[in-house]
């Protein structure tokens, strides 16, 4: 019945207008000028339109306009940065207009969890960025959209791969051994971050064109309503929803995105070439027939070998729309693209849907979304880029006599491959067969519903599910020379599985309710969460015949969070805003005793720019002051579901043990710690939301201060007291301090030409204050960060007084001209020799001031952006050089063979690897330019329906850095063969109708 | 308006389903190869794979090969591997061996500047108290009281009584190893639960009333010697390391035992063991079964893998211009030689006269100017992944050969030493070490009289006879030759041709590590 009602009330509206055109046709002009509401100045340049029309003019120098219309006609003001205005005119009137300032989106509504918030009542620090600020170029992993556009966060992807993941870091670390990464929320569902079997990242299963904005919560009082995953803050992801077309009788949206990109390599490690290694060779070993005799006649560059320029390209339509009442949007992606380290590939397709129907006279509102990504991979064999930079000059890369797929080998005299010299490098990469299909749904159903005799209160249900399936083989074939086993049968060969599930139930009631009489309003919120978390992997690997060396390896876990979660909400005079937050988590992971936490947080705000007295402050157009206090946990420990229970496992194939003449499969007890629990991190915070010269400027500034306690840190059990010596266990404190500041500002505002301007800059000091039970002055803390060379060597320390993965060197000693002198140290503590007693702490990896810089420009119909990153204060350990570039690494007696060392080598004039010289570590800091682009718009194509938007985009534009290596951008502060990050040529065309 | 009054109720029934589900979170493993300690000892099979683990626990690093879901952390999986770090300790340390690599402080071993935080010295120790805790483990789960609960009766009782003691022997064996290595450490026994606590630290003199105590409680309980299953330990072992800890006492206990370790002794050679006729054949793959082995450590080149053990020995010893596959394996690693001062110990290296010396000399230098460097000190190539008729092992790349551990000529040895220490006659001690001699000259031509027979030539036989199998530390301390500068050898002390270090080297410092975790614990002298 309401049906036909509203069609027919939609058939009325024109024909009414058209009416009433008919009836007053006297024409005339209407005048007037159009200022700023606050404070009367005048606005010249901005559009005067009469709606529905094309008619349309724009103000003077004066702000003055003058416009013919008929009679009843509606005029539209609009003016970049401020609210458009629609008003009802008559012929011959003077009408005057005043058009507020935009309010930067302080009455947007930003999710928050479990819910929304008007920007401007947030207590807490969160920081949303939607499509119109997000990086621009060839992104495929949807994390690299904002890096660099908030304050606090740090997004380092791990190296220059298709859909490569990312390290993020919000504020900071707030653990040591458990996991620092944030909570990530898809639509309502939180997923768990431990990586899907043959998937690049896990960002991956989202194509980057159907998110509508990121929303990071930074502080606790905005993350505690998590509990115990918030600890590293939260990224809410929201994708985009179904919505009417734009434009008069449109019923849909149809958008089509193409990116054509060109990846190139830019840098690559500086070693010898042939002949300066054969000269080298030459000038060390004059006359040792032994070692020149290895030396070949070619002049190979292994990392030409193995680079390549590659190609990739990114389509994505989505259809928006209404039908029938029903807001639907569907979209369909597909990305393939090529690495610049040969035979390296991912493809993807995704599919979205979202629904969002509203019902039972809008009481029940219902969002449906579901997104299907297929991800196919073609992984490069990584190891070809260190193996490149080591790998021998003068040999040719192929040699018609090898049986060995006809690449040059290291062989032995009976021409058995070396095993301990390197593979060939580009036999690694073409030889090495290693694909992934992984086939992911994310989806939900969101049933939002007003009661019916109480329309204050809501309540929400959503159910989640996020499930995966991988499955992958590697193969290697028979003549690689890597896999060489004349007895058994050569090459190898696995194959794996991977399910994975999470199921998620949420529901949460909330009551709304003004009391004018006492100005006041409370939102109230009380949920229940039930989540639940599966794994089953398999993998079956042995030679490629599959009659040697098979094994088997199942490993299947579970867990599950079950949350009672509140919110309270006061507001004062619309002024003072207090919230109280408090969650309690309960995790599968612990034991009875220790798996319920509770989490609480308290904020207020104060909104003092709504103050009376404020009203006299012109040049203030925002000021909101924000303090806040909360607690979170960590209980993401990377110990396995179990860690509290005593269990014994079984030994594979590989490790029985005979007694008898026969093999029995063992069976381990193991270590546990039954009291073990979250890591509790609170965090303080006070921020100022401001506002210049009616928005012109304005933006954040944040402090905070972290503490971690309980930390969960593998430390040294006493020993004989468990069933391992080392376990994860609750000891230890962690600081992290740090001020936020943020400025968006619009330099220039005119009709034809409007700028903004964002900038953020970021300081965090990350200090450990206590590791150990005892307290132990002599204790120095827990190794970290493995290095390459040798085995199980490693340069960092996480020490009480500290940063966390602080460097732990030896204080290298320089000879008159400043070159250092080989194995002398400054023996630091004076007892005449250099021991382990005289490594200090030196540097860190964790930048202290880090920003980023966002540049919008839009000139008529062109719009040019720009977006940049630096970061301060992050020391980089040049491994690449302390491995490969000493003189013992020309010839390798186990071999033997000879390998290539780096071009510095000369500077370093060492002869055996120095892993713990202090020369090693550098300054990091560098400005990256991560995208320029400039684009054309389109307007008004086929019926003026259309819209087409080419653009030309370089994304990594250029760094600069005094770092002398690869790339001073390396999240954990160790250069060991990055994958190197392509400078990327993008071509890209959206089209809109 | 029925359908609103009833969606409301739904909604606000949600509320009250929703809590009934905190059952959800008590999860059990649902991985097959995981039980919980409840469920375990359900099946009757897996009180022996238990037992095995803890032999499995002198053999390989985790339950995972050759590395994976490692048993112990905080050092590189192979390195922490038990007869590794014991190999390390012993021989590193030593005129017997040199490493080239660059691992971590690998060379402090060699040039005896270690120090508390020393990462293989840590991993050692640590090796040491996992065998102690998962023996005190099974030895909690295997209570009379716990067997009864669970109905255990009949043949599996006996034998579970056999394992129990058998866990007590491995519990001795690594307690030895700890006060030989470290002195004075935590003390842990099956009384103590799994849980937060601090071990109460023990004398070294208490330690060894401890050991001597358990190895002569279980030893009626073993099953006889040379009758228990290939790999397990008898009444044999449990003689064999008394007689060690007897020979030891006077640098553990500081009084000497002489006459308790000739008694063992002879216990020992009276229970049928005897040589294997060809010396270089205890260190090939076919070594199972040995007549002359009294406890070994197996392994197999497909079942039981690791980066440490004899797969360590064979690969880390080839390299240079050696032929790998002469040892049988196909990816040397180039690490181990020997000093000068041990080659010396042989008039003629060759091997021709007598067998014993097994060296690789080409492209290789009899001096060490850098240890780093595999050709400078000659290579040995005693152990080898093959069997005796000449054929390759099992796998390329895994060494079958198992580890003799304790062995008959170990106790021909320490008879002539305890002798001589004694003062007794020398007559069948001189018979005893000429039968090695014989075997390894292949006749008479090496034998030696009564007169040739003193202390420093049992010590230099003993250094021919056993080398590179874990024994040369404890040897040199008991001699007081391992610190001292009575006898030097190429880069004791971080010196080209040695220097005397200070004596507090004699012991190993307890791990900053533990000393930190555990409060009750006193670190060693000179730490």
């Amino acid at each position: 019945m309401g049906k036909i009602l509203f069609f027919k009330l939609m058939l009325l509206v024109p024909v009414l207008l058209f009416v009433s055109v008919i009836a007053m046709a006297q024409v005339g002009n209407v005048t007037g000028t159009v200022t700023d509401s606050a404070d009367g100045t005048t606005l010249p340049g901005a559009t005067v339109a009469v709606k529905g029309t094309t008619v349309g003019t724009v103000t003077d120098m004066n702000g003055v306009y003058t416009i013919k219309v008929n009679p009843n006609s509606t005029l539209v003001f609009s003016f970049v940065g401020y609210e458009p205005k629609e008003v009802l005119v008559q012929p011959n009137t003077t009408v005057n207009v005043a058009l507020q300032l935009e309010s930067t989106m302080l009455s947007e509504l930003v999710v928050i969890g479990y819910g929304v918030q008007k920007k401007g009542d947030a207590t807490g620090s969160l920081t949303a960025v939607d499509a119109k600020e997000f990086n621009v170029g060839s992104i495929t992993n949807p994390v690299q959209l904002i890096a660099g556009k908030i304050a606090g966060v740090q997004i380092t992807s791990g190296g220059g791969a298709p859909g490569e993941g990312a390290t993020i870091r919000i504020r900071g670390g707030s653990s040591l051994s458990a996991s620092n990464d944030p909570l990530i929320v898809i639509d309502g569902v939180p997923v768990d971050n431990d990586g899907i079997s043959g998937s690049r990242s896990m960002f991956n299963s989202i194509n980057p064109n159907d998110i509508e904005t990121f929303t990071v919560l930074k502080d606790a009082s905005a993350t505690a309503i998590y509990g115990s995953r918030a600890s590293n803050g939260v990224i809410i992801i929201t994708t985009k929803k179904g919505k009417a077309g734009q434009g008069k009788g449109k019923p849909f949206t149809v958008s089509y995105n193409g990116v054509f990109s060109l990846n190139s390599v830019t840098k690559k490690v500086d070693v010898l070439n042939g002949d300066e290694y054969r000269a080298l060779m030459n000038e060390r070993f004059p006359g040792d027939s032994m070692r020149l005799g290895l030396l070949g006649t070619d002049n190979t560059d292994w990392q030409s070998q193995i680079y390549q320029n590659s190609f990739g390209m990114d389509h994505s339509l989505s259809v928006s729309g209404v039908i029938k009442k029903i807001p639907y949007r569907v979209s369909g992606g597909y990305t393939d693209q090529d690495g610049i380290l040969k035979s390296d590939n991912m493809k993807r397709t995704t599919i979205s849907l979202a629904v969002s129907p509203s019902m039972l006279d809008d009481h029940l509102t219902v969002n449906v979304n579901a997104k299907a990504n297929f991800e196919k991979n073609q992984f490069a064999e990584r190891g070809a880029i260190g193996t490149a930079v080591q790998f021998d000059p003068t040999q040719s890369v192929l040699d018609a006599e090898s049986p060995y797929g006809g690449y040059w080998t290291w062989l032995q005299d009976d021409g058995i491959p070396k095993g301990i010299a390197p593979a060939n490098p580009v036999a690694l990469l073409e030889l090495r067969d290693d694909i992934s299909d992984v086939n992911r749904i994310i989806g939900n159903v969101q049933l939002d519903y007003k009661f019916h005799f109480l329309p204050e209160l809501r309540a929400n249900l959503n159910i989640g599910l996020d499930k995966s399936s991988s499955e992958g083989t590697v193969t290697v074939p028979e003549n690689a020379s890597w896999e060489i086993d004349v007895v058994h049968g050569s090459g190898y060969r696995s194959e794996y599985t991977q399910e994975k599930k999470n199921e998620l139930l949420d529901f949460y009631l909330n009551y709304v309710k003004p009391l004018d009489v006492v100005h006041s309003k409370f939102d109230i919120m009380a949920g229940y969460s039930w989540q639940h978390f599966y794994r089953d992997n398999y993998t079956f690997s042995g030679n490629y015949d599959w009659n040697y060396d098979t094994l088997t390896i199942i490993d299947k876990t579970e867990s599950y969070i079950i949350s009672f979660f509140g919110r309270f909400n006061y507001t004062f005079k619309e002024r003072y805003l207090l919230t109280f937050t408090l969650r309690n988590d309960h995790t599968s992971r612990f034991s009875p005793n220790t798996r319920s936490g509770f989490f609480p947080s308290v904020a207020l705000a104060w909104k003092i720019i709504d103050e009376p007295w404020m009203a006299k402050a012109r040049s203030l157009s925002q000021l909101k002051l924000r303090v806040g206090y909360g607690v979170t946990g960590q209980q993401n420990i990377g110990q396995g579901d179990y860690p509290y229970l005593p269990r014994y496992t079984y030994s594979d194939i590989a490790t029985q043990y005979e007694m008898g003449g026969v093999f029995y499969t063992t069976l381990r007890p193991e270590g546990y710690d039954a009291g073990i629990k979250w890591e509790e991190t609170t965090t303080y915070n006070a921020g100022l939301d401001y506002g210049f010269a009616k928005d012109k400027y304005y933006g954040s500034l944040d402090f905070y201060y972290r503490k971690t306690e309980d930390l969960l840190n593998f430390i040294p059990v006493p020993a004989g007291s468990n069933l391992t010596n080392y376990i994860l266990t609750n000891i230890g404190d962690l600081e992290n301090r740090g001020v936020e500041f943020s400025i968006y500002t619009r330099p220039v505002v005119k009709p034809d030409f409007n700028w903004e301007l964002g900038f953020n800059a970021s300081y965090n000091k990350n200090k450990i204050t206590r590791l150990t039970a005892s307290d132990d002055p002599n204790y120095l803390g827990v190794y970290t960060g493995g290095i390459s060379g040798g085995v199980g060597n490693q340069v960092q320390i996480h020490s009480v007084g500290y940063s966390s993965n602080s460097f732990f060197m030896y204080e290298q000693v320089y000879d008159a001209d400043g070159n250092p002198i080989e194995n002398l140290y400054v023996d630091r503590n004076n007892d005449g020799q250099i021991t382990e007693e005289d490594k200090y702490h030196y540097k860190d990896p964790n930048a202290d001031y880090w920003f980023g810089l966002t540049s919008i420009m839009n000139y008529k119909k062109w719009t040019l952006t720009f977006a940049g990153r630096a970061n301060f204060g992050n020391y980089v350990y040049d491994n690449v050089s302390s491995e490969n570039g000493v003189y013992a690494r020309l010839y390798r007696p186990e071999g033997p063979y000879l390998g290539n060392i780096t071009s510095n080598y000369a500077d370093i004039n060492f002869n055996d690897p120095r892993y713990w010289s202090n020369y090693f570590i550098h300054d990091g800091s560098f400005f990256r330019m991560d995208n320029i682009s400039l684009s054309y718009r389109f307007d008004n194509l086929i019926r003026k329906k259309a819209s087409l938007v080419l653009s030309a985009t370089v994304n990594n534009v250029f760094v600069i850095t005094g770092y002398k290596g690869l790339d001073p951008e390396i999240a954990f502060g160790i250069d060991n063969n990055l994958y190197p990050r392509p400078r990327v040529y993008v071509f890209g065309i959206n089209f809109q109708f | 308006m029925k359908y609103k009054i009833k969606f409301a109720s739904l909604m606000a029934g949600l509320i009250l389903v929703s809590t009934s589900c905190l059952k959800d979170l008590d999860t059990v493993p649902i991985d097959p190869d995981e039980l919980t300690s409840a469920s375990v000892y359900e099946n009757p099979a897996s009180y022996k794979q238990v037992l095995a683990k803890l032999y499995a626990g002198l053999a390989v690093s985790g339950q995972q090969g050759p590395a994976g879901r490692s048993d112990i952390s905080g050092i590189d999986e192979g390195f922490g591997q038990y007869l590794r770090g014991l190999w390390y300790m012993q021989e590193l340390t030593t005129d017997e061996a040199v490493i080239a690599w660059n691992d971590q402080t690998i060379k402090d071993l060699h040039w005896q500047t270690w120090g508390p935080s020393d990462v293989f010295i840590t991993a050692f120790y640590y090796r040491i108290f996992y065998q102690v805790s998962i023996c005190n483990e099974f030895l909690r789960e295997t209570t009379d009281s716990k067997l009864d609960e669970r109905g255990v009766s009949g043949q599996l009782r006996t034998d579970i009584g056999y394992f129990r003691a058998e866990a007590r022997f491995l519990r001795a064996l690594s307690y030895w190893h700890a006060l030989d290595h470290f002195g004075n450490v935590p003390f842990v026994t099956e009384e103590d639960e799994v849980g937060a606590f601090f071990p109460e630290q023990i004398s070294r003199a208490n330690l060894f009333t401890y050991v001597e105590s358990e190895l002569k409680a279980i030893e009626p309980l073993l099953v006889g010697a040379r009758q228990n299953e290939y790999g397990r330990a008898d009444k044999g072992a449990a003689w064999m390391l008394l007689a060690k800890l007897y020979l030891n006492a006077e640098v553990y206990i500081g009084q000497a035992r002489y006459t308790d370790c000739l008694n063992y002794c002879n216990m020992i050679i009276q229970a049928g063991y005897s040589l294997e006729p060809e010396y270089k054949d205890l260190f090939l793959v076919d070594n199972a079964n040995s007549p002359e082995v009294i406890f070994p450590v197996v392994y197999d080149g497909i079942h039981t893998r690791t980066y440490g053990g004899t797969t360590f020995l064979v690969h880390a010893s080839v390299g240079g211009d050696m032929d790998p596959a002469a040892s049988g394996i196909a990816d040397p690693w180039g690490g181990t030689r020997t000093t000068s001062a041990f080659v010396n110990k042989f008039t003629d290296i060759t091997g021709e006269t007598d067998s014993r010396a097994m060296f690789f000399t080409d492209g290789q230098s009899l001096e060490i100017e850098d240890i780093s460097l595999f050709t400078h000190g000659y290579a040995i190539n005693k152990w080898k992944n093959l069997k005796s008729d000449g054929s390759a092992g099992d796998d390329i790349y895994f060494v079958g050969t198992d580890f003799p551990m304790f062995r008959l000529a170990d106790v021909y040895l320490m008879y002539a030493e305890a002798v001589l220490r004694t003062g007794s006659d020398v007559t069948t001690a001189v018979g005893y070490i000429n039968q090695l001699r014989e075997r390894a000259y292949g006749d008479a031509s090496g034998n030696i009289t009564s007169g040739d027979l003193d202390l420093d030539f049992v010590l230099d036989e003993r250094a021919r006879e056993l080398y590179w199998e874990g024994h040369r530390r404890t040897d040199l301390v008991r001699y007081n030759y391992f610190t001292s500068d009575q006898y030097l050898w190429q880069w004791k002390g971080n010196s080209t041709n040695g220097v005397a270090t200070n004596d507090k080297y004699n012991l190993f410092p307890i791990p900053s590590a533990d000393l930190t975790a555990n409060l009750n614990l006193v670190q060693n002298p000179g730490y």
